[in-house]
Parts: structure tokens; sequence; C-alpha cells
């Protein structure tokens, strides 16, 4: 049996939490540029459209984010795409947080009164200048809090891409709780390097949460 | 690409997939009772308990709802045994899915209490009733009406989270999902019937509990 000391744990599953911090990203980046389509089809005028978005975001929401990242881990191939574990994790993901991110936004947009838009039409904009110059960033900038606080959620939800394979935090952490026998030591240690990565941001969430509430 | 989608197989499933989705039932089912029950002391303890217990909940509160699920599933099922206490598999979902579920259920009950004005408790100790009587009777059904939405909600995401307990060999959907896909070797056919299923699940999850919190908390709950 390999000995592992206590900083060859430590180690090991920082190097392994990089996958973890990078995969959050890409997934964060990806679903925002999906969201942001799934936004537009949301807002759109056309009734059928909308309802296509609606759809789009209640089955993402509606069915465990495991299953869907096994539809394209198994899924995709039957398309003649060749998929790693690494690429389904990330699409996975990205669609899982497109839905999210879409009805996130989607609040905000709701939440700004009509009179933005006449203004705007007013103004002689048409409506992709709209929603470009005057309807988005608001949006945006009263949905920073819970756009945050999904960031947190989906952080934690990489750690569902362990069990397709992907190697990040918790799959590593399985393999060396498989070589050490010390799941209580090797568990505690990934859940305190989530909380690391987490709180931070949590914590900014609440304060633009509190800032938002007082304006 | 000659691949033609397959689902012969479903007919010999059905038993399977219901087995799994009572199962996932029974445990949403046991998690929803306890997890309320426990977020309901928890937020009362916040609000009410001595300095040490305040700050311990909040911790916990923390703690949880920064960290994986599944991180804290694996911590109480391989890690607990080391203490010396061994959980079935299905006691150690329940209890991971009830504290999981507790820690973002305090926040929202906590809501809910100072959601109720201050005057409902003063007058309600002016008539003479206990504060025990109080809470329970007069405090907490008010927070319940406002809460019920947020919690709905929350009993929905943790009924799709429940999929994760699959991992510790709890046979609930997923697992079953599992083992039809290594059986058939139809994966992709297996794991979509399966995930509508679950859309099946949250969909009429939340209409039972909608209809249900209309009943016993009357109107005006969403």
């Amino acid at each position: 049996m390999i000995e592992f000391t206590f900083w060859d744990i430590v180690r090991n599953l920082l190097l392994a939490a990089r996958w973890t911090v990078l995969l959050s990203l890409a997934a964060f980046i990806g679903g925002a540029l999906v969201g942001l389509i799934v936004l537009f089809f949301r807002i759109a005028k056309n009734k059928w459209v909308k309802r296509i978005a609606s759809g789009y975001i209640a089955l993402f929401q509606g069915t465990p984010l495991l299953m869907q990242l096994f539809l394209m881990f198994f899924g995709l191939p039957m398309l003649g795409l060749r998929i790693d574990p690494w690429m389904a994790a990330v699409l996975g993901l990205t669609f899982f947080a497109s839905a999210y991110l879409a009805e996130i936004w989607r609040s905000g947009v709701d939440a700004l009164p009509r009179g933005q838009w006449d203004a705007g039409a007013s103004l002689g904009l048409h409506y992709l200048q709209e929603l470009r110059l005057i309807i988005l960033p608001q949006a945006f900038a009263i949905t920073r809090a819970p756009t945050v606080g999904f960031l947190v959620q989906l952080i934690k939800s990489t750690a569902l891409t362990s069990i397709i394979g992907f190697e990040e935090l918790v799959r590593t952490s399985n393999a060396i709780n498989n070589a050490t026998f010390e799941p209580f030591k090797v568990y505690g240690l990934v859940a305190l390097i989530f909380f690391v990565m987490c709180f931070p941001l949590t914590q900014y969430a609440r304060r633009l949460e509190k800032r938002a509430a007082t304006h | 690409m000659g691949y033609s989608l397959d689902f012969g197989w479903l007919a010999g499933a059905v038993g399977a997939i219901a087995r799994g989705a009572a199962t996932t039932i029974l445990l949403i089912a046991v998690t929803t009772l306890a997890g309320t029950f426990l977020s309901i002391l928890g937020a009362a303890g916040k609000r009410n308990g001595p300095k040490p217990l305040k700050l311990a909940i909040g911790i916990y509160v923390e703690v949880m709802r920064n960290t994986p699920f599944l991180v804290q599933l694996f911590f109480i099922f391989f890690g607990l045994p080391s203490l010396g206490i061994r959980l079935d598999p299905i006691l150690a979902a329940m209890l991971a899915m009830t504290l999981n579920m507790a820690a973002y259920t305090i926040e929202i009950v906590g809501a809910g209490l100072d959601a109720v004005p201050r005057g409902q408790t003063e007058a309600a100790l002016a008539l003479g009733l206990r504060p025990r009587q109080v809470f329970i009777k007069i405090v907490l059904p008010q927070a319940l009406k406002v809460i019920y939405p947020a919690l709905t909600s929350q009993i929905v995401i943790m009924m799709l989270e429940s999929a994760v307990v699959s991992q510790i060999a709890v046979r609930e959907l997923t697992y079953e999902a599992d083992m039809l896909q290594a059986r058939t070797f139809r994966a992709f056919e297996t794991y979509f019937v399966v995930t509508m299923v679950y859309l099946g699940l949250s969909m009429g999850l939340r209409r039972l509990l909608v209809s249900g919190g209309r009943r016993a908390l009357g109107s005006g709950v969403s």
C-alpha cells in the first residue's frame, strides 16, 4: 500500500481543486452565453418563441442535474460526437446554468418599469438597441446578487461530474479515500476546500443583496 | 450514424422504475417532514436561544450551504462509521438529505418568523397564553403561510438532488436506472425515460404541495 502523509493528501486535493475551479468557470461562462440566448427567447414578443424558452427552463429546472449529465455523456456519442468526461461535464453544466441564469435575468427584465421600454422606443431605438443599451444593463445590475448566488450553486454542482468520471476534487478524494481509508479526514478536507471557494462568494452575494435592499 | 433508438426493454422495466420512484418519494417525504421540523427548531433557536446555540446554528447553516451535497453524503456514509456510527444506506441518505435541507429551510422559516408582526406575540401574551403556546398557535401558522411557496421550491429541489444518493447504493430511481442500463446496454434511452419520470415527479410534487398547502393553510397561499 502506498503511504499517504497528511500533506500528500492536501497537495493532491488542491491539485484536483484546480479542475473544479476551471470547470466552474467554463460552465459559468458557457452558461452565461447560452443563458443570454435563452433570455432573448424568453422575453421575445412571439408567444411560441416564449413558450419554447419556458419549456427549456422548466425542463432543466425540473430534472436532476445528474440525469442531465448522464444524457450528455451517453447521448452525444449517438450523434457521432466523440465525448470525454470533461466535454460532457462542461456541456451538461453549461445547459444547466443557462436555464437558471436565463430565469434569474428574466426576473430582472420583468422588474423594470414599462416606461423604460417606452422611453427607449421614443428615442428611436429599435428592439435590439433598447435591450443592449437600456434594458439588459439594468436587468443585470439588479440581479447581481442571485447571479453570484447561483455561481455558488454551480461550483457545488461540479461535484456531480465526478460520477460521470471527470477527475475533479470529489473523484480524486474518492481515490485517495480508497487508498488511505480515512474518509473522515479526506471528505472533511474536501468540504473545507469547497467551503473556502464558496463562502466568500456567498458573503459577497449577501452584501450585494443588502446594498440592493437599502437603495 | 447507424444508431437507432430502442425502447423495447421498457415493458419489462416498468416494475423496477416504479419501485425506484416509490423509494425516491419515500426519501423526500421523510426529508420534508424531518427537515421542516428541524428547521422550525433551528429558526426558533437562532432567534431566541442562548448565544452559543445561535452561533452553532449559524455555523451549521453556513457549512451546509457552502459545501456540495454529495460530499456531505460521503462524509456521513463513509466518515461516520470511523466514529463507530454505522448507518444503513437509506438511513444515511435520509440523514444527509434532512440535514442539507434544514440548512436552507432554517433561513426560510426564520424569514417567515421575522415577517410576523411583533404585536401578534404581545397580544397573545396579553391574553395569557404561555410563550410556547404563542409560538405554536399564533406565530408559527402565520409564518408558515408566508414562506410556503419558498418551502415548496426547496422541497422540489431536494427531490431532484436526491438522485445523488444512488451513489451510496440506495435503491431509488437513479440507482434503478443505473441497473437497467447495465442490463440493457441502452444507456441513453434508459436515462431519458427516467429523466422524464423525474420531470413528472417534480411537477406532480409541486402541484400536490400547492393544493395541499391551500387546504391546510387556507387561501392566499400560492
